[in-house]
């Protein structure tokens, strides 16, 4: 298959599951194997752009065949390829996931159509070229999400969705305004073409406002500190399959735009927002990883979580150097498997005991020790413990940051791994070590429960090798994650690849 | 609810032009103003209109497809016109166009994959508002 093909196919393959879903929605049996299939496939054709990314760089095709500037371009560098991967990986595991929910009449037809959606709209902004087709982007995953949030018709889940989709609808208008401002200004929404033009430092002089409006909008995706609180609000109301899949990808696209933007198009305003974006970093750890240890359920304490990690990816791509770039990068990766599962065992226990609340729980790990093992990996890997993967991440972060001598920072970082630490211990201790509280017994076990979560430990038990598997052997990704740091603080092989990239054959 | 005879009247009167107008507006929307997502909404609107004089289950009869069908089959004619032009043409959305042809009061006729697309976009909007409208009506019931 063409190049072009290839990277086209990422696009192709979650639209035409969900339309094929969303035809198949009278036979539940048909539309979940079609779901699961279609989701096994991206994995696929995302593991072919990734192998051919790596081997012979930054891929780009012309939509509709328009040359760049004027039309839209999609393009893959590692970084992006290795997003598209990770989130088909996280696509493929949710997918199966929600068999249990789908099964059991808790979420709809309508889940699976809407789910690759948000993967079509994660991985478009993945592998857009285009400032305004990035906002498209987001607009489809917002779209999708809003209905995710709110399948089960609960009031916290409304209550949930109003906060998430007022917030996110700001941050929508302030990117359309900033993009509108930079098309002004210079005449083009192609990131190339914006960062060739930034070069000249007159056409840069005008652009602080469009570059606050952006960092406001990224953030507000991101999960910044201030702009954050709507996630927390949010992310524990609905299915466990939805949030598993909104906090494991939807804000490190946020991450990923904030990357895009620093590195390749608003390269040259860098200099001027590099201490705001450090002391934003540092603000965001310390207020998720407090947040995280004033709750007392499950996923309301790992949304806060997030909130305090994606301060680490953020001040790696503040300290701009080759080393923590490629630790930002790990830590996504890292971040992306060992969050999503998080949630995957919160659910499994809520489905297990019928809550999330820690004060009801307890004795988990007398009655199911297997579960204790799961939570264990992902939950120490988070906090820093080697050899897991988060260690790894952690160290590179931290390791740069006193390369750099941004001390200060680096201090608040290493803080906040311990306290992190804390609230994970907080969940062993509460949930799997106390005594099941006398007066909250956990509901009998229906005859054949262990079969029904087949497909709620199996995504669960192959995240958990596979955070094994990235601390032991972290050498060879470290050293991709180091590639893709080279490849982004040099855009000019990624200016030339979607400035050359021609239309395909006539 | 009363029924009003009125609007009832109207609405079946309306229906038939509301529909026509729309598809006038789809096809001119090739190069000026209009196109498949207000052609979508005006043909919608004949039904809503249609469902709030006879109640949705008359509306429903009348449109004989379940409006999710639509929105499945707008996507499906989307995504195929841009697949098109990725088999044929090598880019994804490639513009693929068939012989200009003269047909009485229409003119010109110049028909593409774009204009498939706007089809899709058509039967989509069409499908959606139909879908939302008639959920809340009947909700409310």
């Amino acid at each position: 298959m063409s190049d072009a093909g290839l990277l086209f196919l990422q696009l192709i393959v979650p639209a035409a599951t969900a339309t094929v879903c969303m035809i198949a929605r009278g036979s539940a049996r048909v539309q979940h194997s079609i779901g699961v299939m279609g989701a096994a496939v991206a994995l696929a054709a995302a593991a072919a752009l990734l192998l051919r990314v790596d081997s012979v760089g930054v891929l780009a095709a012309q939509a509709g065949g328009w040359a760049a500037p004027f039309g839209i371009t999609i393009v893959a560098d590692r970084l992006a390829a290795g997003m598209v991967l990770i989130s088909a990986l996280v696509g493929l595991a949710v997918a199966v996931y929600s068999l249990r929910d789908l099964r059991d009449g808790a979420l709809h037809w309508e889940f699976f159509p809407l789910f690759h959606l948000l993967l079509l709209g994660v991985q478009g902004s993945f592998l857009t070229g285009d400032l305004f087709n990035l906002y498209v982007w987001f607009e489809v995953m917002l779209v999708a999400s809003f209905v995710l949030l709110t399948l089960g018709n609960r009031a916290s889940q409304l209550e949930g969705a109003l906060k998430y989709v007022m917030l996110n609808i700001v941050a929508s208008a302030l990117f359309l305004v900033g993009a509108g401002l930079i098309y002004g200004k210079l005449g083009t929404l192609n990131m190339a073409d914006i960062a060739v033009k930034l070069q000249d430092p007159q056409e840069a002089a005008l652009l602080h406002t469009s570059g606050v409006l952006l960092l406001a909008a990224f953030g507000l995706k991101a999960g910044l500190f201030p702009l954050f609180f709507w996630l927390p609000a949010s992310y524990h109301t609905p299915r466990v399959a939805v949030s598993a899949v909104f906090a494991g990808l939807l804000t490190k696209v946020g991450v990923y735009a904030l990357m895009r933007a620093y590195t390749l198009f608003f390269a040259a305003k860098f200099a001027d927002l590099q201490a705001l974006l450090l002391w934003v970093a540092a603000a965001t750890m310390v207020t998720g990883v407090l947040g995280a240890a004033a709750h007392f359920e499950i996923r309301r304490i790992l949304s806060f979580h997030i909130v305090s990690q994606i301060g680490y990816m953020v001040l790696g791509l503040a300290l701009m150097t080759p080393l923590a770039l490629a630790g930002a990068i790990f830590y996504l990766g890292h971040h992306i498997i060992v969050k999503t599962n998080l949630f995957f065992v919160g659910g499994i226990v809520e489905h297990l005991r019928g809550t999330g609340e820690l004060s009801k729980l307890g004795g988990l790990y007398k009655h199911a020790p297997w579960l204790a093992a799961l939570f264990f990996i992902p939950a120490f890997s988070l906090g820093g413990i080697p050899p897991l993967s988060g260690f790894w991440a952690k160290l590179a972060v931290i390791k740069a940051g006193l390369e750099a001598q941004a001390w200060a920072v680096t201090s608040i970082a290493l803080l906040v791994g311990v306290l992190t630490l804390f609230s994970m211990t907080k969940i062993w201790a509460e949930a799997f070590w106390k005594r099941q509280p006398d007066d909250h017994k956990p509901p009998p076990r229906p005859v054949g429960a262990r079969r029904k979560l087949i497909p709620l430990v199996l995504p669960s038990a192959v995240f958990a090798s596979l955070t094994i598997v990235i601390g032991l052997a972290g050498g060879p990704l470290f050293a991709f994650a180091m590639r893709a740091s080279a490849q982004l603080l040099d855009p000019q092989g990624y200016i030339e690849a979607v400035l050359r990239a021609g239309g395909g054959a006539p | 609810m009363s029924r009003s005879f009125i609007l009832s009247r109207t609405a079946r009167m309306l229906l038939p032009v509301l529909v026509v107008l729309s598809l006038v507006t789809f096809y001119r929307g090739h190069h000026l103003p209009g196109g498949g997502f207000i052609g979508g909404l005006l043909a919608a609107s004949g039904f809503a209109l249609v469902a709030l004089g006879d109640g949705t289950a008359a509306a429903r009869r009348l449109l004989r497809i379940k409006p999710v069908s639509l929105m499945a089959g707008g996507l499906s004619v989307a995504l195929g016109s841009g697949i098109l032009g990725l088999v044929a043409g090598g880019a994804l959305f490639r513009g693929l166009w068939l012989p200009e042809i003269h047909i009485p009061v229409l003119g010109v006729v110049h028909l593409g994959t774009p204009m498939l697309f706007d089809a899709g976009v058509y039967l989509t909007v069409a499908g959606f508002a139909l879908q939302v409208l008639f959920s809340l009506q009947e909700a409310d019931a």
